[in-house]
């Protein structure tokens, strides 16, 4: 791996569960239940795992949209959950986020140039008006639109479009690291394939780093360098990308891998079912989180709670049994 | 070939809007036949749903219209029959689960009494024999300790339970045909599978016929036998499952099969292959082929006219002129 | 055109309009108005109330007859052509008393509904970001203010500081002060309760993050991003609070706690009338109908606006 350059230690995210008649706090969601990992510069690591495993959460810790309970969070030899608000500020710059859902992410009241502008005005990046205006069509050209969506309206647009308008407000700022919260999960198939293909050009031109969140394992398996796999808010398995594919370690994993469908039928697979459902966040298992669904459980899982280990070179596995 | 169970005919279904008039569903051709799963395939907007709806006739009208064709359910034009005759038909021949578990049950009655209630209403049993029914069709569809969770509310149900919950309602009046619009689209991977494999056992078990609406090319690589590709209200292509996979004829399946990512290949790493585009408004949909601007073999034939479905091998049937 | 869950009909037609409408442009507000423009009652109403506040503010000068001119001769007379709405038992012409009333009637309703909107929003924006103990402490203290019983804290309000102001603002200041006050004062609730759920649900959306991911001040997350978005509703409840306040003005002048007897509003000509039902109906009639029409156009211009500003069509 290259340098590093965004380090996550130990990460804690717990969610207040308000009840009773003073909205005292009578439980707690771990959402995000002590996760650790590495970005190196220029390299992208896909996060994935099913909903409410925690994923989003991470993503958020990182840039502080969430504040996170405990843990550190290190970007260029600072811990980023230490900062002050000016000094987070000014971080915003080199950490950018793209997110899901390119209906709620825009504003719908301001015009496409507002939009992408508008971190150029708060970190006052353009001189004067007109080298606003530039920026904004220089940033609309290497997402793909034109000049002339600028004067235009969010609604104007078709999914994809507005994903594109999106990834420009993140350019705006020339980011090192941008955080992929799902960007492709609410596009259809035939647009999936632009954002990825423009994603992954941009990473190139601009020498980007990514976080990529995401639950459709392909997709995370076409764009990641190394992907970390996600259960109940720990990290259970770290590995470049092939090697998970080809000798996934985690029984999870491998699990989430054979659900997969593969668009080909002459492909027939042993397909590993897991039985029931993601237990509650709220009470989560004891000892290792999956062992109520592992399929190669033993007594003393229920009892330890097993640690990331590098059981092959780059690949970490946390689970007792396998490795 | 077997017993054509369902035969939609040259079916439009139009809806009105302040706009103008959306064809949703513009000359669809589709059939089914006993005990196969089709798949219907296509990205928003092609008119899947819309489709699978007008075969239930549960489009709101107005604003909808069936401006021309037929859907001949054995033999029988669905499409003139009045209401009560139709209500017949729902849930007793055919029936349909949506993508939405959470918002298909109704929040204030226990799954029990719903399943029941459907009971009672086609079948004429006590509501003693209904429950009873219930429980059985929850364990028909393996929820665990069915006596028990047959007095629960949906809330009580995860997701994936509560889409079982809802394939147990539509089968309880063991129905020939079940649509099923994006079933396991809100879950998660390894609950879709769970849910996919259930269809598929209920399917074995019930002699049923199943027509799948989805979006996703590996759920129908999966399950299905047979794949109707519909692109802007327009079927564009109809064959057998290996014979798409292997061979798209459509430029447009071509680009669905070839920009998905695939997890078993190891040459993974090249350069997804991108449809350019997006898809015609249905207000003013061109004249020619639907796909034609997005189309890379474009020709100035396309433009002009839309190509009718022409077989191109066994049960292969494609719209277009290459 | 998008969207990965192609569920509903209702969610696909509205994409693939907005896509055939990519030639002409709307922004969010012009789309507005063009949903308006098909609700026709409120567009019937707009057109009346239009006329009506035209005909106040242009009226004294088309009809130029004092209000107060006594004509013992005329009075009591029906509507003719010297006198269109008839005379009042001081032979004074309706017409030009309802023409300056309806000057103050209206001006009542549109600044006590800006006194209204200011705090509601005020304290509802206040109460939507902070949230918390601020939040807790100022949904409080509205819950307590719509508790209260309106009209007699309106009387006791208007009883105890009418003197005071009336001294420093003069006599009829200090009425239109006091009353814009006291109606407005007693009205923000609702806008402060309905501006503290749309700031709680607008603030979460993805496009506020976006905002805070980019560095954006708290104040501007407010007035860029979260206000212009919760103004539709606001705007709705805004319009209704007009009719409100005109129904409470007349309601204090019937009740002599209004403006002074000598200065015609709506509702006092109202009261005036209310001795006279059997021998000169008109007097009674006129102001009622104007009220009544007023109130009701704009009740309907508030439907309207309901429908061209709803919210799950903008966002």
């Amino acid at each position: 791996m290259s340098e590093t350059l965004l380090s996550v230690k130990n990460l804690k995210k717990h969610f207040a569960v308000s009840g009773g008649v003073f909205a005292r706090e009578v439980d707690r969601v771990h959402a995000v239940d002590g996760v650790s990992f590495d970005i190196g510069k220029g390299e992208t690591l896909g996060l994935v795992g099913e909903s409410g495993c925690g994923k989003s959460t991470t993503g958020r810790c990182i840039l502080r949209l969430i504040e996170p309970s405990s843990g550190e969070v290190w970007f260029e030899g600072a811990d980023v959950t230490r900062l002050g608000a000016d000094a987070m500020r000014a971080l915003r710059r080199d950490m950018q986020i793209i997110f899901q859902d390119p209906y709620a992410s825009l504003n719908p009241r301001l015009t496409v140039g507002a939009i992408v502008g508008e971190a150029l005005q708060i970190h006052g990046l353009a001189k004067s008006r007109r080298a606003l205006e530039e920026r904004v069509l220089e940033l609309l050209e290497t997402v793909g639109l034109q000049a002339d969506h600028m004067g235009r309206f969010p609604h104007e647009f078709s999914g994809g479009q507005r994903q594109r308008i999106g990834i420009a407000r993140a350019l705006a700022v020339d980011p090192k690291l941008v955080i992929c919260d799902e960007p492709v999960s609410a596009l259809d198939v035939s647009i999936q394939a632009q954002v990825i293909n423009l994603l992954e050009d941009l990473q190139e031109k601009f020498g980007l780093t990514y976080l990529f969140i995401a639950h459709d394992l392909s997709v995370v398996e076409h764009i990641s360098t190394r992907i970390a796999v996600m259960y109940l808010g720990r990290v259970v398995e770290i590995a470049p990308a092939r090697d998970l594919y080809d000798t996934p370690l985690h029984p999870y994993s491998e699990a989430l891998l054979s659900a997969v469908p593969i668009p080909d039928p002459t492909v027939k697979r042993k397909r590993i079912m897991l039985e029931g459902d993601v237990p509650n966040p709220i009470r989560p298992p004891s000892g290792c989180h999956f062992h109520t669904r592992c399929p190669i459980a033993r007594p003393d899982c229920s009892q330890r709670s097993p640690a990331l280990e590098e059981k092959r070179p780059g690949h970490w596995v946390a689970c007792h049994y396998r490795g | 070939m077997a017993e054509n169970l369902l035969d939609i005919r040259g079916l439009k279904t139009w809806f009105k809007t302040d706009d103008g008039v959306v064809r949703a569903v513009d000359g669809v051709d589709l059939h089914l036949d006993r005990g196969e799963t089709l798949g219907v395939v296509g990205e928003s907007g092609c008119g899947k749903t819309v489709t699978a709806r007008s075969v239930l006739k549960l489009i709101d009208m107005p604003p909808g219209r069936f401006e021309a064709g037929e859907i001949l359910w054995k033999g029988r034009n669905l499409i003139p029959l009045p209401a009560e005759e139709m209500n017949k038909i729902r849930a007793r021949e055919i029936a349909i689960i949506f993508q939405e578990p959470m918002t298909s049950l109704n929040p204030v009655y226990t799954v029990g009494y719903q399943i029941a209630e459907v009971l009672r209403q086609h079948e004429n049993l006590s509501r003693k024999q209904a429950v009873e029914g219930a429980v059985e069709m929850l364990r028909l569809v393996n929820i665990p300790n069915p006596g028990k969770r047959v007095h629960d509310y949906p809330h009580q149900f995860s997701g994936g339970m509560r889409q079982r919950v809802m394939i147990a309602m539509a089968l309880s009046c063991k129905p020939q045909l079940l649509i099923a619009d994006e079933p396991t689209t809100a879950l998660d991977v390894t609950i879709q599978a769970q849910i996919l494999e259930l269809m598929q056992e209920m399917k074995d078990r019930l002699g049923m016929s199943i027509m799948l609406i989805t979006h996703a090319m590996g759920v129908v690589a999966e399950t299905c036998q047979r794949v109707v590709v519909m692109y802007a209200g327009k079927v564009v292509e109809e064959a057998p499952v290996e014979a798409l996979f292997a061979n798209p004829r459509h430029p447009y399946t071509q680009g669905l099969i070839r920009s998905i990512p695939r997890v078993d290949r190891a040459a993974a790493k090249e350069r997804l292959e991108a449809i350019p585009g997006t898809v015609p408004s249905l207000l003013t949909p061109p004249p020619g082929c639907r796909f034609a601007a997005r189309c890379k073999y474009a020709m100035d034939v396309c433009v002009t006219a839309m190509p009718p479905l022409k077989e191109v091998g066994p049960g292969h049937r494609v719209a277009c002129v290459l | 055109m998008a969207g990965s869950t192609p569920a509903s009909l209702t969610a696909d037609a509205p994409a693939e309009t907005s896509a055939a409408r990519k030639a002409r442009r709307f922004s969010p507000w012009q789309e507005a108005w063009r949903r308006f423009r098909r609700h026709k009652m409120a567009l019937v109403s707009a057109f009346a109330l239009l006329v009506i506040v035209f005909a106040v503010l242009a009226g004294p000068f088309i009809w130029p007859v004092p209000i107060n001119e006594i004509d013992f001769t005329a009075k009591l007379q029906g509507p003719s052509v010297s006198h269109p709405m008839g005379t009042d038992d001081l032979g004074q012409d309706l017409l030009a008393r309802l023409i300056y009333g309806g000057r103050i009637s209206l001006a009542v309703g549109v600044a006590a509904m800006v006194v209204a909107i200011f705090v509601g929003v005020l304290i509802g924006a206040i109460a939507g970001m902070a949230s918390g103990a601020v939040d807790a402490a100022l949904m409080w203290v509205t819950d307590l203010f719509l508790s209260l019983p309106q009209l007699p804290l309106l009387l006791l309000v208007i009883y105890l500081f009418r003197e005071p102001v009336k001294g420093v603002l003069g006599i009829e200041g200090g009425a239109f002060v006091l009353i814009v006050a006291v109606i407005g004062g007693t009205r923000w609730m609702p806008a402060a309760r309905l501006v503290r759920a749309q700031f709680l649900s607008i603030r979460e959306k993805e496009f506020v993050e976006a905002a805070r991911a980019l560095g954006a001040s708290r104040l501007r997350l407010v007035l860029m991003h979260i206000l212009p978005n919760a103004m539709g509703p606001v705007i709705v409840v805004a319009t209704i609070d007009i009719a409100a306040a005109i129904i409470a003005e007349s309601t204090l002048s019937f009740l002599g706690l209004g403006f002074p007897s000598d200065v015609p509003t709506w509702g006092s000509v109202l009261r005036d009338a209310k001795d006279y039902l059997d021998i000169a109906p008109h007097w009674a009639l006129f102001p009622g109908a104007l009220i009544f029409i007023t109130v009701l156009a704009i009740n309907f211009i508030g439907d309207g606006l309901r429908d061209a500003l709803d919210p799950r069509r903008v966002l």
